[in-house]
């Protein structure tokens, strides 16, 4: 046999087993929009206005990857928003204050760490349906918000805070960077140690990783806490770069949060996915949000556009798992 | 000749890289009973589901009455006249037996509104040809396991079905219960039926099977009457060699001291607390009738269910186990019954359901993080000492067969290092030539010092393997059997079944 022929079919061998990972269908898909974008435009493929994209989805990123982890231990959470906005508030509140920043940024994530750790009790240890414990969760935090703030946004932050949303880290927007540190570490988190084998186990069998002697309800307590705390480090950045903090935040972000994640190629039934097919999930939604403008498409347009793009998207996971 | 009912010339078919079926030929005239026989893995499932129109075989062609057919999908088999019965059943739990009778096919009046009383006479019409004694207005998650296999052959049967596939039909059946289906299955194909059945139990092929086929690696290596052929012939058949059926001998008891103490154990204030002891490099034997607590039993006994008592020693120590984790470092591992809802996780690799229970141990002390190479080498070796077939271990764990799934429960306990192993029904639904590794694989494990225990509903296998013997009737021990010389069949039947021994 030719060698050339050998390389050949041992190349039309991997290709199928590389196009079996969801992420990687992804990642193509957020490319040929990318292209197809900077065909469209002469001013969407330059470094500041990527830079600029990638600050836009910073927010909605950092949260799609606490819900990641939920996701894939076969949960969900609705709470995020809510969560994100009281978070926000407090570290607000805590700064004007004038308590100092550091400690007025550990108020804001323990207060997301707590609402976390409510849902995942409540689910985990209580055995209540997440979606109904986290719905819930939608009103209290958000309740406490506006009760906290009598509704009115909180303005009037020290200008060294602004530093998290506005300055610049390592060449690059701060917001890009926490993001990048927080798929960084829950990517380790997932990758590299015991309790993120058990998390993929949940969502695929939760009663066989139990018999396996896991402490699952420990572990799902861990997750919804993680979500928790990411839509905190949201509410912080987001704190920052509006330099308020709004009780009224984050209304609808834990779809835009689930739409990622399920663009990433992440199962919504769980046990399958991963952290980097949510970033490029993330990005994608967002380099169509850009582009679309470039485009001058009506928001109203777009949004009819989001929608059918996430469905397509979902069925081409859906036809390509089925062949 | 007639032209036969149902005729497969040459079926092949592929998955990727793998070769499930290879020129697979059979015929089976109207009236007949044909067991399909084979080693996990060997391609029975694949070509039943080429019958039901599940899957489209890649050559080859179906031949129904002597004329060409595409069976496009299970529906269009179902009109045809081909029915398939699936080891999970496809009932919807709440609804009543009539219900499920004639889900998706009701019968309407001219305003489009279902016809109950013309359901319930026809619903009735065939659990009376059935015998079944249940009511068709019972809810189906109250029945038993018996019992909704016979609502669904009851819903195959009221769809004009000529070809009857059943997918290994007694696998959760008690003794009694498939005696009940056996006859049914002969009165069936007295009234015209023909029936094309999966087994794994040789006497239930010679009971009630006319034709045997047998597969393996895809092929058609056999194909013959029953009644000319002998157990030994088929054995040969199916795993291509000579096989050991007998159970592994029993070396000279070693007397070790109890491992593991149960005092107390009782699941609920109202049943009977349970005691017994486990000693080290013992099998220790628990049957039963289904039903009767026994894995109900472990499963308390691991902290998988609650229990209102749970008083243990381990070693002479005393041991609380409020989870299945403490069980876990204690040691003490369990083998559940069902292998795909309770053993496995399907959707992750083979590699990640084997280290499932021991990734602590194969983490780095100081980091926590999982040594990736320490993981690769512990299962590539298991993997090789149990002769896990697979093309690799990153595969997911839902690819491969039956037999191989139960081996990867077994390693996910094994790189664990358990001193107690408590296996339920470790060989249902395994081909023999897997069978007999796990027999040996135990004894292994009991020379070695292990305490096991091992529950069985199959007679011969529990009397053959144990050391010591317990019965269990209505959640309470009713006889433990000290030495291998008292335990015969009978006896332990009297037992299980409550009947006072002379």
């Amino acid at each position: 046999m030719p060698r050339e022929f050998q390389v050949l079919k041992a190349l039309r061998a991997r290709v199928p087993r590389l196009l079996d990972n969801p992420s990687v269908l992804a990642f193509a898909g957020l490319v040929l929009l990318c292209l197809a974008m900077s065909f469209v435009s002469d001013r969407f493929a330059t470094w500041e206005n990527l830079q600029n994209v990638m600050r836009q989805v910073s927010i909605n990123a950092i949260i799609a990857a606490g819900m990641t982890v939920v996701i894939l231990a076969g949960g969900i959470d609705l709470s995020v928003g809510a969560v994100m906005a009281l978070s926000m508030t407090l570290t607000a509140a805590a700064l004007l204050a004038e308590i100092p920043i550091p400690l007025a940024i550990a108020i804001g994530l323990a207060t997301g760490a707590a609402c976390g750790a409510v849902n995942g009790l409540l689910i985990a240890y209580g055995r209540l349906p997440a979606i109904i414990v986290t719905l819930a969760m939608m009103e209290i935090p958000r309740g406490l918000a506006l009760l906290k703030t009598g509704g009115y946004p909180q303005s009037g932050l020290p200008s060294e805070f602004s530093w998290i949303g506005q300055g610049n880290l390592v060449g690059l927007q701060t917001p890009i960077v926490v993001m990048l540190v927080v798929f960084a570490v829950l990517y380790a988190l997932l990758t590299y140690f015991p309790v993120g084998r058990y998390i993929y186990g949940i969502g695929g069998n939760e009663e066989a990783v139990r018999l396996s002697g896991v402490r699952v309800e420990r572990t799902k307590l861990l997750a919804y806490t993680i979500s928790g705390m990411t839509a905190a480090i949201a509410g912080i950045v987001l704190a920052s770069r509006l330099m308020s903090g709004q009780p009224n935040a984050g209304v609808g972000f834990e779809l835009d949060a689930i739409a990622a994640v399920v663009l990433g190629g992440t199962a919504i039934v769980g046990g399958r996915g991963s952290m980097i097919g949510t970033l490029i999930g993330a990005l994608t939604l967002g380099v169509l949000n850009n582009g679309l403008n470039f485009m001058s498409v009506s928001p109203y347009t777009q949004k009819v556009l989001k929608g059918a793009i996430i469905l397509l998207a979902i069925y081409a996971g859906s036809v390509k798992r089925k062949l | 000749m007639d032209v036969p009912l149902l005729e497969l010339r040459n079926i092949c078919k592929r998955f990727g890289d793998t070769r499930a079926l290879c020129d697979v030929s059979l015929t089976l005239q109207s009236g007949r009973n044909l067991a399909l026989v084979g080693e996990n893995g060997a391609g029975k499932s694949t070509l039943m589901k080429i019958l039901s129109g599940v899957y489209q075989p890649d050559s080859g062609s179906i031949l129904l009455d002597g004329q060409a057919v595409r069976l496009r999908d299970p529906r269009d088999a179902r009109q045809r006249g081909i029915s398939i019965i699936h080891q999970e059943f496809s009932l919807v739990p709440h609804l009543d037996v009539t219900d499920n009778l004639f889900l998706g096919r009701e019968p309407t009046n001219r305003i489009g509104m279902s016809c109950r009383s013309a359901m319930r006479r026809q619903a009735q019409r065939v659990l009376d040809r059935l015998g079944a004694t249940f009511s068709i207005d019972s809810i189906v998650a109250r029945l038993g396991i018996a019992q909704q296999q016979f609502v669904e052959i009851a819903k195959a049967l009221l769809g004009e079905t000529r070809v009857l596939i059943m997918d290994e039909p007694t696998a959760t059946l008690t003794v009694a219960e498939t005696r009940r289906l056996l006859s049914i299955m002969r009165e069936l194909v007295q009234q015209g039926v023909s029936i094309i059945f999966i087994s794994h139990h040789l006497e239930e092929v010679f009971d009630v099977a006319d034709d045997v086929l047998c597969l393996r690696d895809g092929a058609r290596v056999g194909f013959g009457h029953s009644a000319e052929l002998s157990q030994d012939e088929l054995i040969r058949m199916m795993v291509g060699r000579d096989l050991n059926t007998t159970f592994p001998p029993a070396k000279a008891q070693i007397q070790g001291g109890v491992v593991l103490d149960v005092h107390a154990l009782q699941r609920k204030s109202h049943l009977p607390t349970v005691s017994f002891q486990l000693r080290a490099g013992e099998i220790l034997g628990l049957a039963g009738l289904v039903g009767s607590g026994r894995s109900k039993m472990v499963h308390a006994l691991v902290g998988a269910d609650r229990a209102t008592q749970r008083e243990l020693s381990l070693n002479q120590q005393r041991l609380s186990i409020r989870t299945t984790a403490d069980a876990r470092t204690a040691g003490i591992g369990l083998i559940p019954e069902d292998r795909k809802r309770q053993g496995l996780v399907l959707d992750a690799s083979i590699r990640d359901n084997m280290v499932l229970a021991s990734l602590k141990r194969l983490c780095h002390p100081v980091l926590r993080l999982i040594r990736r190479r320490a993981v690769v080498r512990a299962t590539n070796q298991q993997a090789e000492q149990l002769r896990i077939k697979a093309a690799s271990l990153s595969q997911l764990a839902r690819a491969l067969s039956g037999g191989n799934q139960q081996k990867i429960v077994l390693a996910k306990w094994l790189l664990a290092d358990c001193q107690v192993l408590i296996l339920d029904e470790p060989t249902r639904g395994i081909d023999i030539g897997a069978k007999g590794e796990i027999y040996q694989l135990l004894r292994e494990l009991r020379n070695r010092g292990v305490a096991i225990l091992l529950i069985s509903s199959e007679l011969p296998e529990v009397i053959g393997m144990s050391d010591r013997l317990m019965v269990m009737r209505n959640q309470r021990i009713e006889h433990t059997f000290e030495s291998r010389l008292d335990i015969n069949e009978e006896a332990v039947m009297n037992y299980a079944a409550g009947v006072p021994s002379a």
